[in-house]
């Protein structure tokens, strides 16, 4: 097992707060990691730190690429995407007015360079890539029972089938690491049941790590291996879910105040 | 050095011009978020109504200079009521549109109902050239200076101290919840229109003095002009609109005295998108990052 | 989507594209269309060409424009002062040429800083970049300063124009409905989503501006040969926002608008043109009441679409049988 992505000492400061403190984390390739905490303790930040939407104050990220380890602290957001880091947003971000299809092979632009020339006097090779980048959506659409829906815009569907279409986009640019922003938000128990099976099955089929941000504990009991748990800022525990539910730290600042 | 003050003053008066329309601007566009086109017209029409009432009606200066605000603030509710009002949850390039047409109409209709010749402003004050240490002043700068100046510290005033100020800042931060603690958007949205034309309407009279002709196409570029100075001062900011007109008027008039009258306006634009480039939302505006 | 699958609707719009040129022609033999309805139908053609630019622009790429009219006076003046000197057809089609690459220069220079800027920002600057270059060329002597160029010889003839404004839709359509379109698309609908989802940004904003852009140049082109007189007014911001009109009056986000808004602006300012003043007042509450009515333009952000249309008969054929 080999780490994939690596977290060093970061911090991020927003003036006078300190919104990620001197966090340490890693993911190895192939796992899935979940990470938890109580609401405001800086969770999404972290996320968008290290997929660079915000640049870390101080401290290092590195990601193991097929050219070696490369740092990807200030590295601007689509170059780390093209490293192969895909997510999906805590308030659902999909490209509202566009259709299903257009969501994911939006996605897919970037694997498929296409020459200008090309594209505006429509050689045979352009319908040919299309076609082809079609029917890969298609297929990723299938998994999540969303080839039904290709036509309908993206902002008129339920609720639960927004949030799988946007991990069916984040799938699209063939990421190596899913990071993945509470995916069951808002659903039922029976959603979120269906929505943790197809979150395994994805994790296997396409051998990617996933990172998962959530509120609901039996989903992150029942699929990750390791946790992480985020406090104020800092990390507070790391370990199995056994570890984890029988951490006293982590009881008293966080599942205590469930129960 | 005296060609430096005399070109100061001469910049401040032009700019105290530009920055009681950049005030309409602004104002408006803090409380629903509109480039209000039309605002130049109604310092257009301002004009006209001084140029009337001085030439036909022998009102003095004072007279013509308030019964000219409070005409264009009556005409600035009007529009807002008929054009905008209806367009409020429009995408917002409607409205803008909307507002082009506006101007287009009380351009057009000056001049379809007028004439679109250029008139002579009646001199009701006559101009006294004071000498003040080389710097040559006229009364009629001081007037403008001053008025201007009196109007600015007016409208602060009413928009920091009173219950109608309190809520129209309430409803440019954040309308849903000013209409939820019970504030009357539509009422607050017509009174800072009518605050917003009223200045322009006095700009109107002031320019009318101070350079001699009107014309029904006069509020088109001075209207732009002002827009970008509260875009400058940053937009929604009373005293960036205030700032951002002097600024401007400044400029031009550097320009000018350096000969390079003819890029006055190129200068103007280079130094807006400079400063857009440097202050993103102007200089006294607050940029606003997008939560994720 | 395979290019034979396409054949079908791509030989629909070659024989609409063919038919309207015949049309024209015709009516033009018969005498029903004179030298006046002749420099009507040439100016909506030039609108087209505008508004379909500037509609990639705000309508697809999701930025807010008001300058351009100042890339439409750069291919306009590179016409114009070619074809002055050397008064050849094929001098005409190399200032297109050399018209289009100076806008796109343009186009990056105005484009590479200000496009950074969000919405009413970025319109604001562009306006002022627009007049930057309109006071440039007010002030050169090549260009004859304010007082502009006169005698143009008039290559762009009707056929000329239209065959330029079914090569710059062609162009622009094609882009729209490629990856990169779909990149702008994106752009437009949500920023961080689109980065996020691997598409950099500002890459594709630049791209459909300074696609736009050239656009523009060539309706420039287009004016100046055709009209045979220029004057740098004839590109300052007030024709900016009367492409910005066109573009808004047949719906932000539809080809298809842009050019029903065209003819109809073209057509109702030809009817007016006995009205005198009046005219322009009568323009201006027709635009207001349109906009408080139809807030979303003619054609909102529909298309004409031969697909559409024949799988609309498709089932209606199947559902009867």
């Amino acid at each position: 097992m080999t780490t994939l992505l690596n977290v060093e000492n970061l911090v991020k400061n927003f003036g006078g707060l300190t919104a990620v403190s001197d966090v340490n984390m890693h993911l190895n390739d192939d796992e899935l990691v979940a990470l938890i905490g109580p609401n405001g303790a800086g969770k999404t930040t972290l996320f968008n730190l290290l997929t660079g939407v915000i640049v870390p104050s101080t401290g290092s990220i590195t990601f193991r690429g097929t050219d070696g380890v490369i740092p990807l602290n200030g590295m601007k957001t689509y170059k780390i995407a093209n490293l192969g880091m895909g997510r999906t947003f805590q308030n659902i971000r999909l490209f509202k007015e566009l259709s299903v299809l257009d969501n994911v092979l939006i996605a897919m632009t970037a694997h498929y360079k296409e020459n200008f020339i090309q594209s505006i006097f429509r050689s045979p090779k352009f319908y040919k890539t299309e076609a082809q980048i079609r029917e890969e959506a298609i297929e990723l659409l299938k998994i999540f029972d969303l080839q039904d829906d290709l036509d309908k815009q993206a902002k008129n569907l339920p609720y639960g089938i927004q949030r799988r279409l946007e991990i069916v986009r984040s799938l699209a640019t063939k990421p190596k690491i899913l990071f993945l922003d509470e995916p069951a938000a808002g659903m039922n128990p029976e959603e979120t049941a269906d929505l943790t099976r197809l979150i395994r099955q994805v994790q296997r089929d396409f051998h990617i790590t996933v990172l998962l941000i959530e509120h609901d504990m039996s989903l992150v009991m029942n699929l990750a291996s390791r946790i992480y748990v985020l406090d104020h800022g800092s990390l507070l525990a790391e370990g199995t879910p056994t570890e984890i539910q029988q951490n006293d730290a982590v009881i008293k600042a966080y599942l205590g105040e469930e129960e | 050095m005296t060609t430096l003050f005399q070109q100061l003053i001469n910049g401040l008066s032009l700019g105290s011009i530009y920055a009681l329309l950049a005030l309409g601007y602004t104002m408006v566009y803090g409380i629903i978020k509109l480039i209000n086109f039309a605002h130049g017209d109604i310092y257009m029409l301002g004009a006209f109504w001084g140029y009337y009432t001085i030439n036909f009606w022998h009102f003095n200066f004072i007279f013509a200079l308030l019964s000219a605000m409070v005409v264009c603030a009556a005409a600035g509710v009007i529009i807002e009521y008929f054009a905008y009002r209806p367009l409020r949850h429009a995408p917002r390039i409607t409205a803008l549109i909307t507002a082009i047409g506006v101007s287009y109409f009380l351009e057009n209709g000056m001049s379809y109902l007028y004439g679109a010749d250029t008139r002579n402003f009646p001199q009701v004050i006559k101009q006294v050239n004071y000498n003040l240490w080389g710097v040559r002043v006229s009364n009629i700068q001081i007037l403008i200076l001053g008025t201007a100046c009196l109007l600015m510290i007016l409208l602060q005033l009413i928009i920091k101290k009173t219950k109608m100020g309190r809520a129209m800042r309430a409803v440019s931060v954040d309308p849903d919840a000013a209409e939820l603690v019970g504030i009357n958007i539509n009422r607050t949205i017509s009174f800072t229109f009518a605050l917003g034309s009223s200045m322009a309407g006095a700009a109107g009279v002031l320019i009318g003095l101070y350079y001699n002709s009107i014309d029904p196409l006069m509020g088109m570029t001075p209207g732009i002009k002002a827009f970008v100075a509260a875009v400058v001062g940053g937009i929604g900011s009373i005293p960036g609109a205030s700032l951002g007109g002097f600024l401007i008027g400044i400029l031009e008039t550097a320009v000018q005295s350096v000969g390079l009258s003819a890029y006055k306006d190129a200068a103007v634009y280079l130094v807006l998108i400079i400063i857009l480039l440097v202050l993103p939302a102007g200089i006294f505006g607050k940029n606003v990052k997008e939560k994720v | 989507m395979t290019l034979k699958a396409n054949l079908k609707y791509n030989i629909c719009w070659l024989i609409l594209m063919v038919a309207g040129f015949y049309l024209m022609n015709t009516l033009i033999l018969a005498g029903v269309i004179d030298s006046f309805l002749e420099n009507m139908v040439v100016t909506i053609g030039i609108n087209i060409m505008l508004a379909v630019g500037l509609n990639l622009i705000i309508g697809f790429a999701g930025q807010f424009s008001l300058g351009h009219a100042g890339f439409m006076a750069v291919g306009a003046y590179a016409t114009a002062i070619i074809i002055s000197k050397t008064p050849t057809a094929g001098a005409l089609y190399l200032s297109i040429i050399v018209g289009v690459i100076i806008a796109i220069i343009a186009a990056l220079i105005v484009g590479i800083p200000t496009l950074r800027l969000r919405g009413d920002y970025l319109a604001i600057a562009t306006m002022g970049a627009a007049e930057i270059i309109r006071i440039i060329i007010n002030n050169m002597k090549i260009t004859n300063g304010p007082s502009g160029m006169f005698n143009i010889p008039q290559f762009a003839t009707w056929p000329v124009v239209y065959i330029m404004v079914c090569v710059t839709t062609i162009i622009i359509v094609n882009f729209i409905h490629s990856r990169g379109g779909r990149a702008a698309l994106a752009v437009r609908e949500d920023e961080i989503a689109a980065e996020s989802m691997g598409i950099n940004i500002f890459k594709w904003k630049l791209a459909a501006f300074v696609l736009g852009a050239a656009t523009a140049a060539v309706a420039g082109s287009m004016q100046a040969s055709y009209l045979q007189t220029i004057a740098p007014n004839n590109f300052n911001i007030m024709e900016s926002i009367a492409i910005l009109i066109i573009v808004v009056l047949g719906g932000v986000g539809s080809i298809t608008g842009s050019f029903v808004a065209a003819i109809i602006l073209g057509v109702v300012d030809t009817a007016l043109q006995n009205f005198g003043a009046l005219r322009m007042v009568i323009y201006a509450v027709v635009l207001i009441l349109i906009m408080i009515f139809k807030p979303s333009g003619i054609m909102g952000s529909t298309e004409l679409s031969f697909k559409r249309l024949f799988n609309r008969k498709n089932k209606k054929v199947g559902a009867k049988s």
